[in-house]
């Protein structure tokens, strides 16, 4: 018997925006044709980009690596189809701004069998060995961070891991990737799990999954393996609820340090996405050439949960999806941190989880700013407890060294909480984000 | 195949919002003031309409202009001076003469709001510093009650109503005093079930606690009330009161009468929660809250007057800030850690 009030774990504050995810949730996975033209930039993931391999005019197969590591924060490159690299230059990045990369045209009609490399066997490999594995195979954070995971996964000196966390809260409004990779690719969860556990040397391995979502939560338990310690446990649904440090404490009763890292509270956290991409791709030794995709929004006309070949352009994939004449604003990832986007001509890229497509009704701004009337709601959606009401004030004037030294300006990580609920519509993050660069920039210097 | 759009805003994260805004909460206020100011009508007849209507039309008519000489747009959209002018109406004796009322609806709007920056800026609850102006400019007036109930009520105006500027208003029935008047002067307590109800004499909007607190429900309901002000202040009150009149019953009034009489319960629920005068963060709004049932219970016992509700608010608005900054809530990850 599950009783009527339910109370799951959370972290305090937060906010409810609505879900707007009932379309996609429950549209299976399907698979995106290929581009005429692939997009690669060299710097998908946060961190030294990937360095090319290949040559103009060179025949790849699908799978093949492009473009090797540069370093330990990076990531090789893996080609999303066999083709030609038809050129390599300047390509449109993820921010629209030109940057080194390549341009390769898939060859049509080929059966686009993906090379097979070197496994990583489960058994036999080293906890080194496996961290290897995961950087050969070009994983990053596909929550839409991209930093490169087997940085991750190593413990910095003295610190232990303890805790596994694959975070399958997935709480911005309308992405309902991570909620299809939960039901589709349960057993690569955990075989990701298995390789990260050994990875890391955590004991055991909880998922993390939003009430929102609970047939996902059932379909994880059902399939739970035997050889593993792993839970799955359901958290409340509320937003930024899939933040690193909201969820630790949720699932612990822990906070991650101020300026610390989970590690430093032996977890660590990998997004469900990512772990099922892991246990994809290790035990063939292949790398991420596709990823999954949500496409939604008022301005989509057939909205759902792609597969979608890395490099595809944008402008490609919503002429699929038949975008509305109407659109207005196309933003990368959800409404709540997704950057709006300034050009279709960019690619889709490994740290692409959704794109939502607004029309002219949705984004019609209206909103008057008035003064800040200390309500206080931005207090009590403030995820890290911050004051985002004097914050702003303070920015108004200025004073960054203040917000930082005095209102822990730098624990701020963006969420958008605080503007999502200002009834006088002050952009408070946009303040923070930029005071933070300025604040940045003047210790540089 | 649709066309490419021809533009594509840019505008940064997040790109929803609640929807909530200073207007809306602001509207609700007024509309949670409505049945109190409703049963004022009831209670007192046509004066009481006269005196909210021109407490409100006068502070709307102040900020009007106020803006204007700034060189502004009207900030009449944003309803906070709507609820200033019912809020100041509402604390006003019926029967108050009207150029008072106008007088005092400037001083509210110019001194308590403008003065500081406008919305959003001010130390003080305007309303109440329009009347406190009126109490030290005019003691007799503003301590001159209309009787509850009259037979006349809604028929007649006291002749008050309309007397000339910087004369002295002449007065044809003077009522038997307030409530607390009554305690403070003669020891007469009135009964409780008279004060819930709110027959009694007293000020415009100080008649039925019953409506207040229904209104105040309402906000809290909506999320545009902190709750923690109001039953910190009537906690405090009840507690000190309670534990006087346990000590010296026949000294001090039972904690009941010195909940529902006077202004206490409307200004516990609708003038100590000005946001912008109150503090923001919980544990604030808590320590403002018994700072001000402790004034309350201080002035109305040992103090001159017989009420001090208005001062107690006053004095705890000019405070608040500091009382947010000595209770500031730990950051997340700072402070006492347990190690992992």
């Amino acid at each position: 018997m599950v009783s009527l009030i339910q109370r799951y774990k959370s972290f305090s504050h937060g906010v409810h925006p609505p879900e707007s995810k009932a379309t996609t949730s429950k549209l299976k996975i399907r698979q995106f044709p290929f581009a005429p033209v692939l997009v690669l930039p060299l710097a998908q993931h946060i961190g030294a980009p990937a360095k090319a391999v290949v040559r103009e005019g060179q025949e790849v197969e699908r799978g093949q690596v492009l473009a090797e590591a540069d370093g330990f924060v990076s990531v090789p490159q893996h080609a999303p189809a066999s083709g030609v690299v038809r050129k390599i230059g300047l390509v449109p990045g993820i921010t629209g701004r030109m940057t080194p990369g390549i341009y390769l045209e898939p060859f049509p009609g080929s059966s686009q069998e993906v090379a097979e490399g070197e496994p990583c066997r489960l058994e036999s490999a080293s906890a080194d060995d496996i961290v290897a594995a995961i950087q050969a195979a070009g994983i990053v954070g596909l929550g839409g961070a991209a930093f490169p995971t087997h940085v991750k996964l190593k413990p910095p000196e003295g610190k232990t891991i303890k805790t596994l966390i694959v975070n399958g809260v997935e709480c911005e409004p309308y992405l309902t990737t991570d909620h299809r990779v939960m039901l589709e690719q349960t057993a690569d969860i955990y075989m990701g799990i298995r390789y990260l556990l050994k990875a890391t040397g955590a004991r055991h391995a909880m998922i993390g999954v939003e009430a929102n979502k609970l047939d996902a939560a059932e379909t994880l338990r059902a399939a739970a393996p035997d050889d593993i310690d792993v839970v799955t446990e359901v958290v409340a649904v509320k937003y930024p609820q899939g933040a690193e440090k909201m969820l630790i404490t949720a699932l612990l009763g822990k906070e991650v340090p101020s300026g610390g890292l989970p590690a430093d509270v032996g977890v660590a956290t990998v997004n469900v996405a990512t772990c099922a991409e892991i246990g994809r791709l290790l035990p063939h030794g292949r790398g991420i050439q596709e990823r999954v995709v949500t496409i939604t929004g008022p301005a989509v006309g057939r909205k759902g949960n792609y597969r979608i070949p890395i490099g595809t352009p944008l402008r490609f994939a919503l002429e699929q999806v038949d975008i509305s004449d109407d659109v207005s604003r196309v933003f990368l990832g959800g409404p709540m941190m997704g950057q709006a986007l300034s050009s279709l001509d960019i690619p889709i890229t490994k740290g692409t989880s959704g794109f939502v497509a607004f029309t002219t009704a949705e984004t019609r701004d209206d909103k008057k700013e008035y003064p800040c009337i200390r309500c206080a709601y931005c207090l009590d959606a403030c995820p890290i407890h911050l004051n985002p009401s004097l914050l702003g004030l303070l920015a108004r004037n200025a004073e960054y060294d203040r917000m930082v030294e005095e209102y822990n300006l730098l624990d701020c990580f963006e969420c958008g909480s605080c503007s999502y609920v200002c009834p006088s519509h002050i952009p408070l993050v946009q303040r923070f984000r930029t005071s933070k660069a300025v604040f940045r920039e003047r210790q540089a210097s | 195949m649709p066309t490419a759009p021809k533009t594509l805003e840019i505008h940064t994260s997040p790109h929803i919002a609640t929807g909530a805004s200073v207007d809306t909460i602001m509207r609700n206020v007024v509309y949670a003031l409505l049945p109190v100011c409703a049963f004022a009508v009831y209670v007192f007849g046509l004066t009481a309409l006269v005196t909210l209507t021109a407490a409100t039309l006068s502070c709307l008519l102040a900020e009007h202009l106020f803006c204007r000489w700034r060189g502004e747009a009207s900030t009449l959209g944003d309803w906070s001076i709507a609820v200033t002018g019912v809020l100041y109406g509402l604390t006003l004796p019926p029967g108050l003469p009207v150029w008072m009322i106008v007088l005092g609806g400037f001083i509210a709007v110019g001194v308590g709001k403008f003065l500081f920056g406008g919305l959003g800026y001010n130390a003080f609850n305007p309303a109440l510093v329009g009347r406190a102006f009126l109490q030290a400019a005019f003691p007799v007036a503003m301590t001159t009650w209309y009787p509850s109930l009259g037979a006349a009520r809604f028929t007649a105006l006291p002749s008050s109503t309309f007397a000339f500027p910087f004369a002295t208003p002449t007065y044809d029935s003077i009522s038997g005093a307030t409530p607390l008047a009554a305690m403070k002067f003669d020891g007469d307590i009135t009964a409780a079930t008279d004060l819930v109800m709110g027959l009694t004499s007293g000020s415009t909007g100080e008649t039925s606690s019953l409506l207040i607190i229904v209104g105040g429900i309402y906000l809290v309901a909506r999320n545009m009330m902190n709750w923690r002000i109001p039953v910190a202040i009537l906690a405090t009150v009840f507690a000190l009161s309670g534990g006087l009149h346990l000590l010296a019953p026949e000294s001090y009034p039972g904690p009941v009468f010195m909940l529902f009489a006077g202004g206490l319960m409307l200004g516990a629920v609708f003038m100590a929660t000005d946001m912008v005068a109150s503090p923001m963060t919980s544990l604030g709004c808590v320590l403002y809250g018994a700072l001000i049932g402790t004034l309350v219970v201080v002035i109305r016992l040992w103090g001159g007057m017989p009420e001090g509700v208005m001062y107690a608010i006053l004095l705890a608005n000019a405070v608040s800030p500091h009382i947010d900054n000595l209770v500031r809530p730990r950051v997340y990850g700072t402070g006492e850690q347990e190690s992992s």
